[in-house]
């Protein structure tokens, strides 16, 4: 009686899970998740696998659904080869923007990764899913399994109908094309239309019976009249120059028939849904991070997990944080993991003790007390590069001793432009806000025009920013691919912009 | 009974709605479709790989899995890539020690061992090859590939009935666990509609309207009349429901399974084998691989594949494996005796119109005199006619094989079937000095094109 009755009883002492143990942890966890943090989420969907069906989901952009491709098998025999070799561990969770929120959890995890990962996945990935704007504006957390589903049968349905070299054909262009099939500036379509589904069902139907082996060798005779013209028109639409090539092929190609048309666009929606979580890595992973970190922290003050989970905790977390500096062999860039949790840490002491510097570069949040509220509004509104831009601070510049080089490729020397100090902070905080920026990293390539009514050659530019040429070694390649695709002479140029 | 079946089922899916899914139990190999597809892609060089590793490889490691290195060319995935090599760059790293804004840091000569090449490699491609490992079925049906078995339209192979059960339609009569649920529902609903058979519902009307009726204290002549009635009708339909029941033995049915013969193929192997004191141990092992390759061939092939092992010195016997490979025995040698033990086993338990006969002979080329001719005129007569295939292996010391490089000269046992080989083409001899020639001699034997040419 005399001990307040705060401390509870450990939810867990066992190292080993089971089902009974793991829902009143995800209970606990989701009771701190919600009613203390404040977060709002999908509605959960757990799923237990082995580490092999963790392979294969690897190996397929982490989707559970995906159709047949050899690039697929190509990854899986080398993630398992590195699995095998111990030279990689595997991801204890792989999650997935979907409404119901899926997340894989690995039955090799001990009872207290489940818990983290259970944190980690379901309550720091699932809100950022929910509430990012990127995510919230170009992806459809609703439509996208159902699309997959299709994918997968239509895809399989062309290789019963085709073959698989045809099919192969076309999906080895269009991936080849992938960064270059994404809208960058205005909002595509619902992916889960249902009258755009059935349409393309009516549309192989419509094949199906109007399938004659002696048109064979005619293109295009299968696409009905309106069809054509509806995408003809489309075509007239398009206000060029354009940067989704994908686009741009599959509605504008003089050669592809109708089913390659649909390929083609499979892979550029596909493209498109992954898009926002190229530009919010850092904010995502350091999102759920931090609220797997929270979680933990207050869990354990509850006395509802042990020291020795706690202990094991933070062995985990601490090498999912771990940054090694850049003259360390095991340097490899920026850990995303590291940098998020460190920026969103940081949020929070300058909302609760703030220094005098922080006052400085943080009017607004220093001191205010509301992190919760400071953390929500730069998890909703922000993407890697506005928010290291917006809430990188000098701490964590100085913590991480961060320096920028400059790099000119005529010049025999790197230069270091700026390190981290009083001079340089800012410097520091443009440049790798610049290093977030895909429009800096992913050649800028746009269709300058199509000649559709006469010899029907494409003409690509890339526009040259800072001096960046593309790289020969998979230039040609590639075009190859867009002629295969387009049919006729494809012309790339490279322009400084 | 059936109630309760159909009750699991509903609990079954009602389950899905629940927090946690086990996967765990869910059908593996999801990407055993992506795997095929891109064993087929990268095929070519597969293969080369496969040949090249399988010259320095011993049998024993024949049974696992093989770690295959390919060019990375044939599966590149290119993509447009900014040039790191062009134009002005700015990055920012962790961890400064001693920098300070404005030093100068020499770049390392181009091309000498630049630590971002991790990067580029990250898809595989930008990497000289890939690396992976087969299965030892992928790596087998690769490996056997191009070779065939000799002779397999000659006598097509001899077929063992066995029994494989598959689907009949149905039947009124079988064991409950072959019970077909919606068949017997169906009938069922049939026959309840045919027969008129009151539903529950109906009933449960009727009732619901007695007890009203009885409810009332001082009922009308009319109420009493329609409260007649109603137990007249009730009883009525309660006997038209024990009549005609809800499922009645007559709407059952089954799934039948009818037993099919189906023709599986077989073979006998017999392995011949000296095991004089001529026969080292490097002899034995030379010999051992070459019989296993073959076991392992000849599995590829048919479905059941027996061994029979006979070794000789100057008399015959039938041995285990064991015995045969590692057990030593003194003597003179005589080769004519392992072939007549074979001839008795063969008679005794594999008659040749059930089995395909191969036969592999192992031997230094040394037999009594005069012995030799006897092996011919045995072959001749009697081993040949019922053999798919004879393959007669000397093995020698390196040295041997440089005097016997020409294929006429030889010890008395070569000489004598070499006379004789042209005769049959389901024959074939050859030597072994080195493990390294195991696999090509193998191939040679078996390849495709060769035996066109034969």
């Amino acid at each position: 009686m005399s001990e307040p009755a705060l401390k509870q009883a450990p939810l867990f002492e066992d190292n080993d899970w089971d089902f009974a143990h793991l829902k009143t942890t995800f209970n606990a966890i989701e009771e701190i998740a919600l009613n203390d943090l404040g977060l709002e989420v999908y509605p959960n969907q757990i799923e237990i696998i082995s580490s092999e069906q963790m392979l294969d989901a690897y190996s397929s952009h982490g989707m559970p659904l995906m159709y047949k491709h050899w690039s697929f098998g190509k990854h899986f025999a080398r993630d398992e080869q590195m699995y095998r070799r111990g030279y990689t561990g595997l991801a204890y969770e792989i999650v997935i923007n979907s409404n119901p929120c899926i997340a894989y959890l690995m039955e090799e995890n001990t009872m207290t990764m489940q818990a983290l990962v259970m944190a980690h996945a379901c309550f720091g990935h699932n809100h950022f899913f929910k509430n990012n704007y990127l995510f919230q504006q170009w992806t459809d957390a609703e439509g996208i399994l159902p699309y997959l589903d299709f994918a997968k049968k239509y895809i399989a349905k062309c290789e019963d109908e085709y073959g698989f070299d045809e099919v192969e054909k076309i999906l080895d262009s269009a991936h080849a094309l992938m960064d270059q099939g994404v809208f960058r500036y205005n909002r595509p379509p619902r992916l889960s239309e249902a009258d755009l589904l059935a349409k393309i069902a009516a549309r192989a139907d419509y094949e199906q019976k109007t399938f004659n082996d002696i048109w064979r060798t005619l293109p295009n005779l299968e696409e009905p009249d309106d069809e054509m013209e509806e995408r003809q028109a489309e075509v007239k639409n398009i206000k060029l120059p354009e940067e989704n090539l994908l686009y741009f092929i599959e509605k504008a190609s003089p050669i592809l028939r109708p089913w390659q048309r649909e390929l083609v666009r499979i892979v550029r929606n596909i493209s498109q849904y992954f898009y926002p979580q190229k530009q919010t890595k850092v904010m995502n992973e350091g999102c759920a991070t931090f609220v797997h970190h929270y979680i933990m922290s207050e869990m354990f003050e509850r006395g509802l997990i042990g020291e020795g989970s706690m202990m094991e905790f933070l062995h985990s977390h601490s090498s999912v944080v771990f940054q090694p500096d850049f003259d360390d062999p095991r340097y490899s860039g920026i850990n995303p993991y590291a940098l998020g949790f460190a920026m969103m840490q940081d949020i929070k002491r300058i909302c609760e003790k703030p220094s005098d510097e922080d006052r400085e570069w943080f009017p607004a949040l220093a001191g205010s007390g509301d992190w919760r509220g400071a953390l929500k509004d730069a998890w909703a509104n922000y993407r890697d590069e506005s928010f290291i831009l917006q809430y990188l601070s000098p701490t964590v510049m100085r913590n991480m001793r961060m320096f920028a080089l400059e790099d000119e490729s005529e010049n025999p020397h790197i230069e270091i432009s700026a390190i981290h100090d009083e001079r340089g902070f800012r410097r520091v905080r443009e440049k790798l806000a610049g290093m977030y920026d895909l429009g800096m990293h992913e050649p800028n390539i746009q269709v300058v025009a199509a000649d559709l009514d006469g010899d029907r050659m494409l003409t690509l530019r890339h526009a040259v920013h800072r001096g960046r040429k593309l790289d020969p070694k998979t230039l040609e390649d590639v075009v190859w691919h867009i002629h295969n695709l387009w049919g006729h002479k494809v012309k790339l140029d490279e322009e400084p912009a | 009974m059936f109630y309760s079946l159909l009750a699991i089922r509903y609990s079954l899916t009602r389950m899905n709605q629940f927090h946690f899914i086990d996967r765990r139990k869910n059908p593996k190999g999801k990407s055993l479709g992506n795997r095929q597809r891109f064993l087929k892609r990268a095929r070519t060089q597969i293969k080369e790989a496969v040949n090249k590793s399988l010259r320095d490889r011993s049998l024993k490691e024949i049974e696992k899995g093989e770690k295959i290195t390919i060019p990375s060319k044939s599966t590149a995935e290119p993509r447009f890539r900014l040039d790191p090599d062009s134009g002005e760059r700015e990055m920012v790293h962790p961890g400064n020690k001693e920098f300070t804004a404005g030093d100068k840091i020499k770049k390392p000569p181009k091309g000498g061992g630049k630590g971002q090449g991790k990067q580029a490699s990250d898809s595989g491609e930008g990497e000289d090859s890939f690396q992976f490992t087969l299965t030892q079925d992928e790596f087998l049906d690769i490996f056997f590939e191009d070779l065939e078995l000799p002779n397999l339209v000659k006598r097509s192979l001899k077929e063992v009935k066995a029994n494989a059960y598959r689907r009949a339609g149905f039947t009124v009569a079988g064991s409950p666990t072959n019970m077909n649920l919606i068949r017997t529902m169906r009938n069922a609903h049939g026959r309840r509609l045919a027969l008129r058979r009151p539903s529950t519902r109906e009933v449960n009307e009727l009732k619901a309207r007695l007890f009203e009726l009885e409810r009332i204290s001082q009922p009308s002549e009319a109420e009493i009349a329609e409260k007649k009635a109603l137990i007249i009708k009730l009883e009525e339909m309660e006997a038209r429901r024990r009549w005609a029941p809800f499922i009645d033995p007559l709407d059952v049915r089954y799934n039948a399974y009818e037993p099919t013969p189906v023709e599986t193929t077989s073979a006998v192997m017999f392995c011949l084998m000296d095991v004089s004191g001529s026969m080292g141990e490097r002899e034995k092992d030379l010999a051992k691989r070459f019989y296993m390759l073959l076991y392992l061939f000849l599995t590829r092939r048919y479905e059941r594949v027996e061994v029979v092992f006979i070794r000789h010195t100057h008399h015959a016997e039938e041995v285990d494996e064991q015995t045969f490979f590692y057990s030593r025995q003194s003597g003179g040698t005589v080769v004519s005796t392992a072939l007549e033990k074979m001839l008795e086993v063969q008679k005794e338990r594999f008659p040749a119109s059930d089995w395909n006969i191969y036969v592999a002979q192992a031997s230094d080329g040394f037999t009594q005199s005069g012995d030799a001719q006897l092996c011919v005129e045995m072959l001749d007569r009697q081993v040949m006619p019922i053999s798919q295939y004879y393959a007669y292996i000397e093995i020698l010391d390196e040295r041997e094989l440089e005097v016997f490089s020409d294929a006429d000269s030889g010890a008395e046992l070569w000489r004598a079937y070499r006379g004789f080989a042209p005769k049959w083409p389901n024959f074939a001899q050859t030597r072994i000095a080195r493990p390294q020639d195991i696999f090509p001699v193998f191939r040679e034997l078996f390849s495709k094109n060769a035996k066109e040419a034969a």
